[in-house]
């Protein structure tokens, strides 16, 4: 994808992204007419059927985001950059942890998953000592059980070491 | 005057101790999300929110506007010292903020933001005191079509005045709408674009969806640009605080101004953020010291402080009185509203009296407990900002994943949140605006029953809404908004043209 004169920092033109956005915005429009045309979009006896106003929604929303695509089409080729390559790698750096971080949270409950995440991203990416990480990668999620779990009394979810010890 | 009466009496509602605790509370936690990067009002209260289910409607209230006022004065604070606009709203307050900090000033510049935000919103308290009333009574007339027309017109504004791309604003709006539908259609028992998963059934919440947008979101972008917090230390006394509030009364013609531009723009849904700018963009029009604005002028804080506090403090008017929000933290708010079971509209200020004044009365106050903690506490909260990222980054992310679990208790939300951070993060990057989306969200299901009630009324004749002269100004009103990019791109081709023709006020 890379074009030239743009060295190695380049990803993808900002042109393509509005493509692939207004693409996205096209596809869930067709999906929203599809499924409400389904279940009736038309007026009947008793009024409006369930799909009539949000099929309307959907189809204006093809209209708008079509009319985005085709003024994307039309602007011809785009050399400028979405996301300059170091850019996309620090939020990379970001986003993967937190989908790790999502993905534990349901097989360890959200206590064990939050000193993991804190512990990983301090030392990783903060490059901190492990002894500089350790205290707040414990201390805020016992903070977050005092708080839920007895003085809001708002369950969250909980894993194998919550159980264990008898939660 | 019947609206003093109702507000001392809800100053009588606020005698309870505890709201005073709770109100000094949200404010703290407040001014914390407003200076924290990836937390703001929005996604703020909408984290806080789950918490508040077991108070009382009026001190959960009275917490979570407070947290929202906690919010708009925060916001100033990275403005003015670290030059990283903490909300929105507060990137003008950058333009000459930080000059001044630069030169040392810049505990008369937290003063003069400070004192401007309390102003604004005083003014605005005082329109929502005096105006909500009748507002709410003239409201109690209005058939289906009206409100439909009402929520129309809110949305084409959003058209007609979003500086994005109108076909941008329209997709994304849609998409609002269309995610507002999915579950369970209470008119018809139907299922609608659930696909056979029981998850959908619920529906999208809009609160998840506002703490993926503005939370995730926010924070992604953040680590793009790589932030490095190197702050101006702020040496905030009461002889700087004195020195200042002496300088200021020279400057009430734009303190006045900057209320006035911020109330218009907090009732129709421009926001806090355009008012800001405009108001900045007036001042320094009209300023004798205009060349110098961005140098660090102390009337290019006041300005847009005193916008931004008037817009988030009017964009409560059309929320309480009609139940259309505002601003993305009033659609919250009104999603809080909901939850207590209450209704928002006209027949809340008849039913729920204590309620809506001891709410109104606790923006007096809160507006005041603000001003004192934070001329306060500054020190404080620059020291938060001095926390590395990675320490404060995970954390962030952490209360947003807890924020979207307590909405429901499900899992799931914490995943559609990560798809919401990911779409906010493109969105915010192409020109998408995320303010027509969540209202829409919030406004969807309303909006569509008036629609069919009306549509139901006319027996699907769409004349309806031109039916008495009320309607058909509010949706005429609603169509030149939305077709006034069409109409400005005309005028300015043919404009150029023959400039005589111009004139089209």
């Amino acid at each position: 994808m890379a074009h030239t004169g743009e060295g190695s920092e380049h990803t993808v033109s900002n042109r393509t992204m509005e493509l692939v956005v207004a693409g996205g915005f096209i596809a869930a429009s067709i999906l929203v007419m599809y499924d409400n045309w389904r279940i009736g979009a038309r007026w009947v006896e008793d009024g409006p059927q369930a799909g009539y106003f949000p099929f309307y929604i959907g189809l204006i929303m093809f209209i708008a985001s079509a009319t985005t695509f085709g003024l994307g089409v039309m602007a011809g080729p785009d050399h400028t950059n979405f996301v300059e390559r170091a850019q996309l790698k620090q939020v990379l750096q970001v986003l993967l942890p937190t989908v790790a971080f999502v993905v534990l949270i349901g097989l360890l409950g959200i206590y064990v998953s939050t000193t993991i995440f804190i512990l990983f991203f301090m030392t990783w990416l903060g490059k901190y000592p492990i002894y500089k990480a350790a205290p707040i990668a414990v201390l805020v999620p016992l903070f977050l059980f005092v708080m839920f779990e007895i003085w809001f009394l708002v369950p969250l979810p909980k894993g194998p070491l919550e159980t264990a010890l008898g939660y | 005057m019947e609206a003093l009466t109702s507000l001392i009496h809800g100053f009588g509602v606020l005698g309870d101790p505890m709201n005073i605790v709770y109100m000094f509370v949200g404010i703290f936690l407040g001014v914390l999300i407003g200076v924290l990067p990836g937390l703001g009002g929005a996604n703020g209260v909408a984290i806080l929110l789950p918490l508040t289910f077991s108070m009382s409607p009026v001190s959960a209230i009275i917490m979570l506007s407070s947290i929202y006022w906690g919010a708009l004065f925060g916001g100033a604070i990275t403005s003015v010292l670290f030059n990283i606009p903490g909300e929105p709203w507060s990137v003008a307050t950058t333009f000459d903020g930080y000059p001044m900090a630069q030169q040392g000033r810049a505990g008369e510049a937290l003063t003069a933001a400070f004192t401007g935000s309390f102003f604004g919103a005083f003014v605005a308290t005082l329109l929502l005191t005096f105006l909500a009333p009748v507002i709410a009574r003239f409201a109690l007339n209005f058939g289906p079509a009206e409100f439909f027309a009402v929520y129309l017109l809110t949305f084409c504004s959003f058209v007609g005045m979003g500086k994005e791309s109108p076909f941008k604003v329209i997709s994304a709006m849609m998409l609002g709408f269309a995610l507002a539908a999915v579950g369970l259609d209470t008119v018809t028992g139907q299922l609608r674009m659930t696909f056979g998963s029981a998850e959908l059934l619920r529906g999208f919440d809009f609160l998840v969806a506002v703490i993926g947008l503005f939370g995730v979101g926010e924070i992604l972008l953040t680590m793009e640009e790589g932030l490095a917090f190197k702050g101006r230390s702020a040496k905030i006394n009461l002889r700087v605080v004195l020195h200042t509030w002496k300088e200021l009364p020279r400057l009430w013609l734009t303190a006045l101004r900057g209320s006035i531009v911020g109330c218009w723009m907090g009732i129709t849904p421009g926001g806090a953020t355009p008012a800001s700018f405009m108001s900045y963009g007036l001042a320094k029009r009209f300023s004798r010291n205009g060349a110098r604005f961005g140098k660090g002028e102390i009337e290019g804080v006041l300005a847009p402080e005193t916008a931004a506090h008037a817009a988030g403090t009017s964009a409560l008017l059309p929320m309480l009185t009609l139940g259309i929000p505002g601003s993305p933290t009033a659609a919250v708010l009104l999603g809080g509203l909901l939850i207590w079971g209450l209704q928002p509209g006209p027949l809340l200020f008849v039913e729920q009296k204590d309620f809506v004044w001891g709410l109104i009365a606790s923006i007096y106050l809160g507006n005041i407990a603000g001003l004192i903690v934070v001329l306060t506490t500054v020190p404080l909260f620059a020291s938060i900002l001095r926390i590395p990222f990675s320490i404060i980054a995970p954390i962030i992310l952490v209360v947003c994943a807890v924020g979207a679990y307590t909405v429901h208790n499900a899992l799931l939300d914490i995943s559609v949140m990560l798809i919401f951070g990911v779409l906010g993060y493109l969105f915010k990057k192409l020109g998408y605006p995320l303010a027509p989306l969540v209202l829409a969200l919030v406004l969807g299901d309303m909006a569509e029953s008036s629609f069919r009630q009306a549509m139901l009324l006319s027996r699907g004749s769409l004349s309806i809404f031109w039916a008495n002269p009320l309607v058909a100004i509010l949706v005429t009103l609603a169509l030149a908004m939305l077709f006034w990019p069409l109409i400005s791109f005309v005028t300015e081709r043919f404009g150029r043209k023959r400039p005589q023709m111009v004139p089209g006020q």
